[in-house]
């Protein structure tokens, strides 16, 4: 499986170009609206939401401890939702190549976790220049982004091909994950902190596993800290446990794939 | 001749299960039979020889794609196994894996980079595809201003820039223009003198013939014949308008003369027997000279009342090609209420501008223009005929255009 892969990145690497190029292609901002995006939905945020929490951000002197906040956790929800959603429908999206060429159907969800993450880069390396402008000067706890980068995207990539697959069958599955991904963005605190929430819903946010990885995100860019590793445990499970499941069902599953498409 | 594919017993089933759950559960070790299986092929066995060129018809839902599918890889085959020695080049889509807003250069790299080339691979061989695209300029422009014609043009380049050792082509032929259409067989062809293989899906009986030794018929997902090209083809012809029930009643069979004769038809009129003759002398001939007025003589005996009967004739030559046909509904001279009993002669007299050859009259007693509505009775090939030049300068092809040739020397 993974040798084919690397037959095949030449492949892999000019569609993830690919892929980046049609994005930006025919439009007049091109590149910026992928940061205009995050932005303005933070903005909105913290229009709306600033007074409410500012009193509650922990180095609450800075005005733009808010923004931050909501900056580190939308860049990281992002992350995980594009890779989710994109791998969900991939299949179907490339039914015809599938039926009718001969290739490591694999390279598809990989092809969207490498732009992914591209973009991804991009949109931290554009937020770096904001928080410049409020003054916020980056620490080395960026470094910290790297593994939370990677369990991020190692999760997504789990549960997506997974439910990819199972979308392949039961197109439902794609509905439902649309509207499940809005609950579970407002189950983890990535508008609100982790303390407004009332203690007898605590256990929620601790469940979630996306929580950890947003608050590495938060506490490296806001506060210039490093995670707590051991409460990235469970995380490391989940996101181990769900590529391992999708590489099973999708060798599983592989020679019925084409059949239902 | 060594074998460079081998599908043997291979069968295909699409499974219906009452619910996903069984699928899924399916995957992990349980063993749920579906609730209903459609089998789109079953227990198909052929082989292809090196330099071989096989086409597979058959009508919509016989199991061609599935099976061209099942050799490409994409799909795998419920039962039987498919060995293939070499590498397969499988066109069965152009333009596939092409991204709109890349160029036609990047596209190469794109599409010929999911078809498993190398980059350095497609580097080598980046000049032959220009050249054989032949679309100029525009191969450094995106290719979503390509007329349809273009992208199947670049498609088909890269398709075919690389002899394969099996070549896979799935009705991809009819686009683009007649030039490039040409261009596009002369390449196949070109493989095959270079000893690939070719395997062909097409609706085209011409291409059929233009292209094929062997023709294989599906019908129903299983091998309904596997033979020469004039035989397979007439044979589907008969197939195609036969209704159903019918379709027990043709019969086939290739005469001493090496010519595939096929008969079909409800008989409702027979007929009884056809002659070629001179038209001045008529006396019956066996061997007819270019450019002589000749009848075509058919004795047609009704055998229960009919209300239309329209009388077609087609001569083919050796290959199969169909050198000239036509009926009496396109010449509106069809016979209208014809009581059981009756006996109808029919004549038709040309004049024989047919090159030396061999050639076979096929004839179709028929109610309309085809053989769809009602087929009487219908037969390829029921008479042949040898054309030999006696008295014309020496012409090659399956025509006589009587050239007036005139020469004149310019200059000194």
């Amino acid at each position: 499986m993974f040798r084919s892969l690397w037959q095949y990145r030449h492949f892999i690497f000019s569609s993830i170009r690919g892929e980046l190029r049609g994005r930006f292609a025919r439009s007049r901002l091109g590149a910026l609206w992928f940061i205009l995006h995050p932005l303005a939905q933070s903005l909105i945020f913290s229009i709306v939401l600033a007074e409410v929490m500012r009193a509650r951000m922990p180095n609450s002197d800075s005005t733009a401890a808010y923004p931050i906040y909501l900056l580190s956790g939308m860049a990281a929800w992002g992350l995980f939702s594009e890779i989710l959603n994109r791998s969900i429908g991939i299949f179907i999206e490339q039914a015809s190549a599938m039926k009718k060429i001969a290739f490591p159907r694999l390279c598809l969800p990989v092809i969207i976790l490498g732009s992914a993450i591209i973009n991804h880069v991009l949109l931290l390396a554009a937020i770096m220049i904001i928080f410049l402008f409020f003054g916020h000067l980056p620490g080395l706890a960026w470094l910290y982004l790297v593994p939370g980068m990677l369990l991020i995207s190692a999760m997504a990539f789990g549960i997506g091909v997974f439910l990819g697959v199972l979308n392949v069958f039961v197109r439902d599955v794609a509905q439902f994950m649309s509207v499940f991904m809005q609950l579970w963005f407002w189950f983890t605190p990535i508008v609100y902190l982790r303390n407004v929430v009332p203690q007898q819903f605590q256990w929620l946010l601790a469940l979630n596993p996306m929580t950890p990885l947003v608050g590495l995100y938060q506490d490296a860019l806001l506060l210039n800290q490093g995670p707590q590793w051991t409460s990235l445990l469970p995380t490391f499970l989940v996101g181990g446990l769900a590529v391992l499941l999708s590489f099973t069902v999708f060798r599983r599953a592989s020679p019925e794939l084409v059949d239902a498409l | 001749m060594s074998v460079v594919l081998d599908v043997s017993h291979v069968g295909k089933s699409y499974a219906t299960y009452r619910s996903n759950l069984q699928r899924f559960a399916n995957w992990f070790g349980a063993s749920i039979a579906p609730q209903s299986e459609f089998w789109a092929n079953r227990d198909v066995s052929f082989q292809v020889k090196q330099g071989e060129a096989v086409a597979l018809i058959g009508q919509n839902g016989a199991g061609k794609s599935t099976l061209l599918k099942m050799i490409t890889g994409t799909v795998r085959p419920t039962v039987g196994s498919i060995t293939v020695n070499g590498r397969v080049s499988a066109i069965l889509e152009l333009g596939l894996g092409f991204n709109p807003e890349f160029t036609g250069r990047q596209n190469i790299y794109q599409a010929g980079g999911l078809m498993g080339f190398s980059q350095q691979e497609l580097t080598a061989l980046m000049p032959s595809i220009e050249e054989f695209a032949e679309i100029g300029e525009f191969f450094d422009e995106p290719t979503r201003i390509y007329s349809s014609g273009m992208q199947a043009r670049l498609a088909f380049a890269l398709a075919t820039a690389k002899c394969p050792d099996i070549l896979i082509v799935d009705e991809v032929l009819s686009v683009g223009d007649s030039y490039f259409q040409h261009k596009s067989f002369d390449r196949i062809r070109q493989f095959k003198a270079q000893g690939a293989s070719i395997i062909l899906v097409t609706h085209s009986m011409g291409d059929v013939r233009a292209l094929s030794d062997r023709v294989v018929l599906l019908d129903k997902g299983t091998i309904l014949k596997d033979g020469r090209p004039d035989e397979v083809v007439d044979y589907y012809n008969a197939m195609v308008f036969e209704k159903e029930n019918a379709k027990l009643a043709i019969r086939q069979r290739r005469e001493t003369h090496g010519w595939a004769v096929t008969m079909s038809g409800d008989k409702r009129a027979a007929l009884v027997s056809m002659k070629i003759r001179d038209a001045v002398t008529a006396e019956e001939l066996k061997a007819v000279r270019v450019n002589q007025l000749i009848d075509i003589q058919s004795e047609i005996k009704i055998m229960e009342p009919i209300h239309r009967l329209v009388v077609g004739h087609m001569v083919k030559d050796r290959t199969g090609h169909v050198v000239w046909g036509t009926n009496t509904w396109h010449t509106k001279q069809v016979l209208t209420g014809l009581e059981a009993g009756q006996s109808v002669l029919v004549t038709f007299r040309m004049l024989c501008n047919l090159g030396p050859g061999s050639y076979g009259v096929t004839y179709n007693l028929v109610s309309t223009d085809t053989r769809a509505e009602d087929n009487y009775d219908s037969c390829d090939n029921y008479v042949v005929f040898d054309v030999i030049n006696l008295d014309r300068p020496i012409f090659v092809g399956t025509t006589w255009l009587d050239a007036k040739i005139t020469t004149e020397v310019i200059g000194k």
